[in-house]
């Protein structure tokens, strides 16, 4: 099953944060089980229409998600999904 | 006995100051260092501190507390699916900019405005926000409000008549201040005799850009409005506005504007160089007030920097209790008067920027 692991930063919020094994096919799908884990956690990474939130990150990989309005980028079951903080302001 | 606090919302945290017994300020701690808190505030009708924070990463939260120490996450106000802030741009909350109680008599009644406008009240101490359909819903808004140094527009004054907690002021950047008399379901627009010299018509009801609305709360009729082109002062709770710029002296542009609380010919302006550069005036901090409903001004000094100067005052960044005033600045300057304003003494000059101050007893 797909993997999704968290930037460091996020654990100032949720401090039991490690990463989970998720069973969607979808990065969309992945964040919904995450919040499932940790509630709340969700509105830290997109904003109440789905959306990526602006200074931040999903990675597949190496590869940053090209849907970042619908998160609809699909998971093989070997991937590895990184939630991270953009880089912003230098 | 009750505590006379100072709460800072900061860049980098909520930060409070504590009246000592002989009478002065003293640092005393800081909350949720590190992130943006737009708005710290006390709530003293349910005894609630709040703080609004504006993660630069993680979006707009809510957190409350009981004691200022232990903080409880709370769902922030969110627009219901479908919402546009025009056609085809979904609206999500981009900053939660304004914070009030709903009135002595309706604890647990809050009010908070955000960017791109929408005003959200809750009726269980923030346990879960509606927004308020009335005014999200104004035939005025997709088309005649805009962002003013924000992308989107953003309530920034929210004001609850004392005497009558249905009856309730707002004012947006860019859209005007709008006056409900039943509780949200209703607002008219109150531009009468303000000027927006960036519309092709200035006089235009919508559009206008106040940065703060006051009112003296012994005469809550007198309203006082920084504006982005000016100061205005009102009579008849905005039925007309006149201008009360000083167009020779500095108080002229700025953000912040704080109303005496009992005398309606009184107020303060921390003023800043126009839009365009947004630097104190020649370098130089002063506090300008007015006696007499702002026919005249007069700019005090002492005790701030003259000619070595650049930071700004933002607009819920000017306080007062009585005759005692604080500000902050842009640059981490705290300055308090004890003397309406005449004279200053800097509580602290290494502070994150300051976002907003406030008085409280607790």
């Amino acid at each position: 099953m797909p993997v999704v692991k968290f930037t460091s930063n996020l654990k100032r919020f949720y401090p039991d944060l490690t990463p989970l094994e998720v069973s969607g096919e979808t990065v969309a799908e992945a964040l919904d089980q995450v919040e499932q884990n940790h509630h709340g956690l969700k509105d830290y990474i997109v904003d109440e229409n789905g959306v990526l939130r602006k200074h931040v990150n999903i990675f597949i990989g190496n590869d940053m998600i090209k849907d970042r309005q619908k998160l609809a980028d699909r998971l093989a079951d070997t991937d590895e999904m990184y939630i991270m903080q953009a880089l912003s302001g230098g | 006995m009750a505590q006379n606090i100072l709460l800072l919302g900061t860049r980098k945290g909520l930060i409070t100051y504590k009246k000592t017994p002989s009478g002065n300020w003293a640092y005393d701690d800081a909350q949720f260092v590190g992130i943006p808190v737009t708005i710290a505030s006390y709530d003293e009708v349910t005894g609630t501190w709040w703080a609004l924070l504006d993660h630069g990463h993680w979006g707009c939260k809510l957190h409350r507390s009981k004691d200022g120490k232990n903080w409880e996450e709370l769902e922030a106000p969110k627009y219901p699916d479908g919402e546009e802030i025009k056609e085809g741009v979904p609206a999500s909350t981009r900053l939660l900019w304004a914070f009030s109680n709903g009135g002595a008599d309706r604890p647990g009644t809050l009010y908070i405005g955000t960017e791109p406008g929408g005003l959200f009240k809750s009726t269980d101490n923030g346990d879960s926000f509606e927004l308020m359909r009335g005014l999200w819903d104004h035939p005025s808004r997709k088309d005649r409000w805009f962002g003013g140094g924000r992308d989107h527009p953003g309530i920034h004054s929210i004001l609850v008549d004392p005497a009558d907690s249905d009856h309730i002021f707002i004012a947006i950047s860019c859209a005007g201040m709008f006056e409900t008399t039943d509780g949200g379901q209703n607002w008219e627009v109150r531009s009468n005799g303000l000027r927006a010299d960036f519309l092709p018509d200035p006089s235009s009801p919508y559009g206008q850009d106040p940065h703060l609305i006051d009112w003296c709360k012994a005469n809550n009729k007198v309203m006082w409005q920084q504006n982005h082109c000016g100061i205005f002062r009102t009579e008849d709770a905005g039925g007309n506005w006149h201008d009360i710029t000083d167009f020779n002296g500095p108080a002229n542009f700025g953000f912040a504007i704080a109303a005496h609380e009992t005398d309606p010919d009184v107020a303060w302006v921390v003023p800043g160089v126009s839009d365009v550069n947004r630097t104190a005036v020649d370098q130089s901090l002063c506090v300008c007030r007015t006696d007499d409903g702002g026919k005249t001004w007069q700019d005090f000094r002492t005790g701030l920097p003259q000619g070595t100067a650049f930071d700004i005052t933002y607009r819920h960044a000017l306080t007062l209790q009585g005759e005692e005033l604080v500000f902050g600045t842009t640059t981490g300057n705290l300055y308090h008067s004890t003397n309406a304003g005449e004279s200053w003494n800097t509580l602290n000059s290494n502070l994150p920027m300051v976002h907003s101050v406030e008085f409280a007893n607790i």
